[in-house]
């Protein structure tokens, strides 16, 4: 496979292999739902799924049913989207920046959108009843604001390197940590809450989470993909992109939106889940090919998958349940370690 | 015949801070002007002003018509342009790289038709990069990395080309091939080229006129054999040279030892 792909000149996306990707992500979905907490027994769960397409008679009770599609299937579909989105920004952000070591959570994105959602949390306790409630909006501000804010110091500091915006994003995450621990402090009837929802977890999901995030992951889905050529002609510099007609600043605003909504809706459901954003987007470019053509649906999908399968391991691994962000950081930032090595000295 | 590219009174620079001023000066469709000039003199930023990359003031015309007048995408039909350092992504193949260049012909949203494919195709074949198709940019040599870059701006489909020091990090063999491609271009298409380039004897061998910039300013310009004098290059350049002559009359410029 991947000595037929080196001989292919163009890297492009084929049906085939996104096709591929779609059903190991389906499968992976199946198994989650099947295998689960708890103890249903796969085979029946697989006929209640079975019985569910064909009409025909569930071997569960209705409250195992119950928890087959009200707890498990909703879980596994955000675990999903989460990863959809987390691993997409991460993507957007890496092309970017032309950047690998980009990620929603360098920048000040994911800070920013906790920030907010703290805010939200301890100043406006009722907002959580709410249908569509303030959580997700003052989120995507929070990105969009860490995100600029990291942008406008970073250039104020000196110039475009990539390298300065690095570090003022680094700066900017800290401070915005730091204002979020202030306010979560202030009411100490809502700490545990904000605790639990930090380390970043699915445990408490429904369906409504799944409405909630959908929308907004899919539109920045959507968006991210049309502007994946883009961002390839984005890693040539600005001047050249100039050249070839593109507006280097325009489609960075547009990416960094788009990927910014996808972040802090991510963020809003799930809390705090770090490393997705550079781990799935660098095995795609490993596996793949470095076009963003490439790399952004199939981050979309492989995070998706990514995400399911460390959700499942973070049910399934101990007693009590781990906090999925802690899963994440455990593959993640050894993985982080080795893409440090391997770009050393080839960065901005 | 209307000319390729005129400047008139052309001032640039970056942030108020003038690099090169008065410039005017004329390319005819098919010519080959070189800039030339020491370090510093304001070649590159001359060169990306009439790329339409740093402001200027004064007036700048391709093909007849004003490039303020011109969108960025009908700027990007009329001019190619490759700098002096190319960024290379990382991990793009020598494919995918050149593709980039039909981006100007492409909607925003548009996928690569299977022209744009043989299009790219050519242009790699005309840069003899045929059978380097399927590697990444990064493994290239100094020189096939040129070429690419070069086969990228051909695929623009451009008349006019403009090339920021395209033979930087080249040895004399490949340096020359480079130049002899471009000329080919040049009379099998009828491009006009405008380029910056170190090598005085390869701008005097090549170019039909040459600009000689000195301190932001043109203090010589016309045929090689009248701009290129030692008085000059030891005025402009503080070199101490002699500008010999080949069997068929071009200038050669040659550093000789200070007595």
């Amino acid at each position: 496979m991947l000595k037929a792909r080196a001989l292919r000149p163009a890297t492009t996306l084929r049906p085939r292999t996104l096709l591929a990707a779609m059903l190991v992500l389906l499968g992976v979905g199946v198994l989650a739902v099947v295998l689960g907490a708890g103890d249903l027994g796969a085979g029946r769960v697989l006929t209640e799924i079975g019985a569910q397409l064909t009409g025909g008679v569930s071997p569960l009770s209705e409250r195992e049913a119950a928890i087959v599609w009200e707890l498990r299937l909703p879980r596994v579909l955000l675990a999903g989207l989460v990863g959809a989105a987390l691993a997409g920004a991460g993507a957007a952000f890496q092309g970017v920046f032309r950047n690998p070591l980009a990620d929603p959570y360098l920048l000040g994105a994911a800070a920013g959108a906790g920030m907010a959602a703290t805010i939200v949390v301890v100043l406006l306790p009722a907002a959580s009843s709410w249908v569509v409630g303030p959580l997700p909006l003052a989120a995507f501000a929070g990105a969009l604001g860490g995100v600029g804010l990291s942008w406008v110091l970073g250039r104020s500091a000196g110039g475009s390197g990539t390298a300065t915006l690095l570090l003022a994003g680094v700066a900017v995450a800290s401070f915005l940590t730091a204002v979020q621990t202030f306010v979560q402090q202030l009411d100490t009837d809502t700490i545990e809450q904000v605790y639990t929802w930090m380390l970043g977890g699915l445990n408490l999901t429904g369906w409504r989470e799944v409405w909630l995030a959908l929308p907004y992951i899919a539109l920045a889905a959507v968006v991210l993909c049309a502007c994946a050529r883009l961002l390839d002609v984005l890693g040539l510099g600005d001047a050249e992109a100039a050249s070839l007609g593109v507006h280097a600043g325009r489609v960075r605003l547009v990416v960094l939106s788009a990927a910014s909504l996808a972040t802090a809706a991510a963020v809003a459901v799930s809390g705090l889940i770090g490393f997705v954003g550079i781990v799935v987007p660098h095995l795609v470019r490993l596996l793949a090919g470095a076009s963003y053509r490439v790399i952004l649906p199939l981050s979309l999908v492989g995070g998706a998958a990514f995400l399911i399968v460390a959700d499942h391991i973070a049910r399934t691994i101990m007693p009590g349940e781990l906090p999925l962000g802690v899963v994440t950081a455990f593959a993640g930032a050894p993985f982080f370690v080795v893409v440090l090595r391997t770009t050393r000295g080839r960065l901005p | 015949m209307t000319a390729a590219l005129r400047l008139d009174r052309v001032a640039a620079g970056y942030r108020g801070a003038e690099v090169v001023r008065g410039v005017s000066a004329a390319v005819a469709e098919g010519g080959w002007l070189a800039i030339v000039g020491p370090n510093g003199a304001g070649k590159s930023t001359l060169l990306k002003a009439i790329a339409g990359l740093v402001a200027f003031s004064g007036d700048i015309e391709v093909h007849g018509r004003s490039v303020t007048a011109l969108s960025r995408r009908q700027r990007a039909h009329e001019i190619g342009y490759a700098p002096q350092n190319p960024l290379l992504p990382d991990g793009l193949t020598v494919t995918d790289y050149v593709l980039l260049g039909r981006t100007p012909h492409l909607g925003a949203l548009a996928r690569e038709s299977a022209t744009d494919r043989s299009i790219v195709e050519e242009s790699l074949a005309r840069v003899d990069l045929g059978g380097l198709a399927a590697r990444r940019m990064r493994t290239l040599s100094g020189g096939e990395q040129q070429r690419a870059v070069l086969a990228r701006v051909l695929a623009q489909r451009t008349r006019l080309l403009l090339l920021d020091e395209p033979t930087t990090g080249l040895d004399i063999g490949h340096a020359q091939a480079l130049l002899e491609l471009l000329d080919r271009l040049r009379r099998e298409d009828g491009t006009t080229v405008v380029t910056t380039l170190h090598d005085l004897t390869f701008a005097a061998q090549y170019a039909g006129d040459l600009l000689l910039v000195d301190g932001g300013e043109v203090v010589a310009a016309g045929a090689p054999e009248e701009v290129l004098t030692a008085e000059r290059l030891r005025r402009h350049y503080a070199a101490d040279a002699e500008v010999l002559r080949t069997a068929d009359g071009r200038p050669v410029v040659t550093p000789v030892r200070p007595r």
